[in-house]
């Protein structure tokens, strides 16, 4: 393991961050084509991570974040809006984010009433909705990139899409399409476990939202209800860009009593010192509307969308550093 | 188990099931049946858990409820009558069979301060953010009537009041935008979405997401995550429970059919609840549109299905993964997708039918009312008034039938004018006046010695 870290940290410092090296997704093994140099020179490093006894899930998230954490590194997780800023983006956007050093990727499915979504996320959702997504075109899209990502691959997504799908329909779904996990921002407590069995029956993490306005004792069953990791809610407000880092040392610390879970902090983290600030606590920062706001940018001015979101989480990727 | 009930306004647990009556619910839990629950991110909890404690707590304060009695006598000025509606009632006697042409009575909320039932739970939810010690107000609103009673009550209370309004709305009822900032209220146009209700919660919402510590959302109807549909159904009761009363002084018993527009059901829920216990036959009336196809109608209890919508389970027009649909009405206090969870509950119970008129249904009814009565009825209240109509042409006389009367339509009369195709036409009204005479000398001949049908009573 230390060797591996070893190599890792050199790879970093020696080069400037290529791509495709600084994702450290731990299954890199099984796909030969996109091995990377210093992993091909240390295989038996590579290896225990993949074939740890019992206790490592087959779940991808899971994967990741173990690997993660016997190299001491914290993990960078974009969210992307499916079909936006087109349908035909989908894949494009996630392999450029993929190689730009994410290791899970958060793809928001949309909604027509997404209310703890602020206005970028919001608008990218509804024109994608207009451009004729559903969450059958997100599967479509996800089944035809899976192969060609290393990243966890986690559905964000409404319990109002899933209730009027069917909680087992749609992670049939969802499974099948290759997603990893789940994020259900608005599903109730008292629902939840029910939810994250079906999903770990079907191989797939489940994870709830902890607020700022959440008590101790909440927090703690919400935690429970967990799997995969935690989403740390930085702030009480909508997503949204932010000038300054938010402050959670002290709750993350708190949460660790409770979970030994990987802890992600999400809204409001827009640059790579924002990264910086989150990962000295939490196992992985969440980058939502800065990114949504790029793509949203380059789509507009009629630059290619995928390599703006690439380009900027590879920027954001600096505060993994 | 009665002091949880009387405690909270909820049954108690599972347990209880098999006593449990019909207006014993929701549940600990927030839910009607199936129905209602709180599907909201996480942040929202913790204000509506606190909702829930003050709500619990005032619910045993007797100063609260004599405080909120007194202000509804002297500044809303309830109670409303309740009005034997002859006129309108001669009018269907005169066009149907023999023995048939029930009496309609009217709740006269529209008599209300700012000509509408929504003052009832905007002063009440205004006097509970005061205890909960918040000095801010959000609401949403569609046609502005929700907006213009919560601006309304904040003015008396001194409160900071920001209202939600899709910019569309806004648009359409300028007046009441207008009327809105002359109370000292912010109007806050939404450009997100369809621009119309649905998008000015969602946005109301998202406000309150960051602002929970200072501000209390006044949300305008029975709808939303828990415990909203049971606090605006308590602050509307009082609809149901002077009606209950002013019926057995009037009619000496209790009406026979109670009926109701729903928009998100508030009304009705008030109308209704206080008398759900009853042997009386109860119809919620929903905005049929233009048509039954999908986006041409506002009537999620009769062509919608079960979803989530704005926090809760209920009856919603949306798509077959799971998006909200458009919805369509003339009337903007019934344009939305959704509805109250408790009205899902009593379909799926049988205990109130709901029905759907369309919106030249509405139209006719508007004008009928306004000139049998002098009474021009709000464009939602409108879809009650032509099912109430319907109904009594085929009922006995001796069939007594009560409609609230939610609002006042001044506010519609330029959209009515619209929806006329700009001319009003004059004919049905001296049509009408004939009949009435012709009525009134059959009716003397007959009654001779008889005391009338009664006025206003109350
Ligand atoms: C006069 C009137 N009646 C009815 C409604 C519909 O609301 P609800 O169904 O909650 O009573 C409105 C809403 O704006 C209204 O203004």
């Amino acid at each position: 393991m230390s060797s591996n870290d070893e190599a890792s940290d050199m790879m970093n410092e020696s080069t400037d961050a290529p791509v495709e090296v600084t994702t450290d997704a731990i299954d890199r093994e099984h796909e030969p084509s996109v091995v990377a140099p210093p992993e091909a020179a240390e295989p038996e490093a590579a290896a225990p991570c993949a074939t740890e006894p019992p206790v490592v899930s087959e779940n991808r998230i899971d994967r990741v974040f173990a690997g993660l954490r016997a190299e001491g590194k914290r993990a960078l997780m974009p969210f992307v809006c499916a079909d936006h800023p087109s349908p035909a983006s989908t894949v494009s956007v996630i392999e450029a984010v993929d190689a730009a050093g994410a290791s899970v990727i958060e793809i928001g499915i949309p909604f027509s009433d997404p209310i703890a979504d602020g206005p970028v996320i919001a608008a990218a959702m509804h024109e994608a909705l207009v451009a004729g997504s559903t969450p059958e075109s997100v599967f479509e899209s996800v089944r035809s990139v899976r192969d060609r990502v290393q990243a966890g691959l986690v559905a964000m997504v409404s319990v109002s899409i899933v209730q009027r799908i069917g909680e087992e329909t749609f992670i049939r779904r969802a499974a099948s399409a290759g997603f990893d996990g789940f994020i259900f921002p608005d599903c109730p407590l008292d629902e939840a476990s029910d939810l994250s069995r079906r999903a770990a029956d079907a191989g797939l993490t489940s994870t709830l939202l902890i607020s700022t306005t959440t008590s101790a004792e909440r927090a703690e069953r919400i935690a429970k209800a967990c799997t995969g990791f935690v989403y740390l809610v930085t702030r009480a407000g909508i997503t949204g860009e932010q000038a300054d880092a938010p402050d959670i040392g002290a709750r993350v610390t708190k949460l660790r009593e409770w979970t030994d879970l990987p802890i992600a902090c999400g809204f409001g983290i827009s640059t790579a010192d924002h990264v910086r600030a989150v990962v000295e606590y939490a196992d992985a920062a969440i980058v939502g509307s800065a990114l949504v706001r790029r793509v949203n940018e380059a789509a507009a001015s009629g630059r290619d969308a995928s390599a703006a979101a690439g380009a900027f989480v590879r920027e954001l990727a600096g505060g993994l550093e | 188990m009665t002091e949880t009930t009387q405690n909270a306004g909820e049954a108690p647990g599972e347990q209880a099931v098999e006593e449990r009556r019909i207006s014993d619910y929701p549940t600990r839990e927030g839910r009607f049946g199936v129905y209602g629950g709180a599907y909201v991110p996480e942040t929202l909890v913790f204000a509506l858990e606190e909702l829930i404690e003050t709500y619990r707590s005032i619910r045993e304060n007797e100063q609260f409820w004599a405080e909120l009695r007194e202000l509804l006598r002297t500044w809303v000025g309830r109670p409303t009558p309740l009005y034997g509606a002859n006129g309108l009632t001669r009018h269907i006697r005169s066009r149907s069979g023999k023995d048939k042409g029930a009496k309609i009575w009217l709740k006269r909320e529209d008599l209300a301060h700012t000509g509408a039932h929504k003052i009832n739970n905007a002063l009440g939810q205004a006097m509970l953010a005061v205890k909960m010690g918040k000095t801010r107000i959000i609401a949403e609103t569609g046609a502005g009537q929700h907006g213009v009673a919560t601006a309304t009550a904040c003015a008396h209370l001194g409160l900071a009041c920001d209202i939600y309004m899709g910019s569309e709305d806004a648009r359409r009822q300028k007046l009441n935008v207008v009327r809105m900032q002359m109370l000292g209220a912010r109007v806050i146009e939404v450009d997100s979405g369809s621009r119309t209700l649905k998008d000015a919660t969602n946005e109301a919402m998202r406000d309150w997401m960051g602002s929970v510590e200072t501000t209390h959302y006044i949300i305008g109807s029975v709808v939303g995550p828990h415990p909203f549909p049971a606090i605006v159904r308590e602050f509307q009761s009082v609809i149901g429970r002077e009606a209950m009363a002013q019926s057995l002084r009037a009619m000496g018993q209790m009406p026979d059919v109670i009926v109701a527009c729903v928009g998100g059901g508030s009304n009705a829920a008030g109308i209704f609840y206080p008398m759900i216990e009853e042997e009386i036959r109860m119809i919620g009336v929903e905005a049929g549109g233009e048509s039954s196809d999908a986006g041409r109608h506002a009537a999620p209890l009769s062509l919608g299905s079960p979803g989530i919508l704005h926090g809760s389970m209920s009856y919603v027009l949306q798509d077959e993964s799971g998006q909200t649909s458009e919805a369509h009405s003339c009337s903007a206090g019934l344009d939305y997708p959704g509805v109250g969870p408790e009205h899902s509950f009593w379909k799926d119970q049988g205990r109130v039918e709901y029905c759907a008129v369309t919106d030249q249904q509405a139209l006719d009814a508007f004008l009928l009312l306004s000139r049998t009565e002098g009474i021009v009825p709000a464009l939602e209240t409108s879809h009650a008034i032509a099912k109430a109509v319907e109904l009594a042409g085929e009922e006995s006389k001796d069939a007594n039938i009560l409609v609230n009367l939610s609002g006042r339509g001044d506010k519609d009369v330029e959209e009515a004018l619209r929806l006329m195709g700009g001319e009003v036409k004059p004919s049905e009204m001296r049509r009408v006046q004939r009949n009435r005479r012709k009525d009134k000398k059959r009716d003397g001949d007959r009654n001779a010695g008889k005391s009338q049908p009664d006025g206003k009573e109350s």
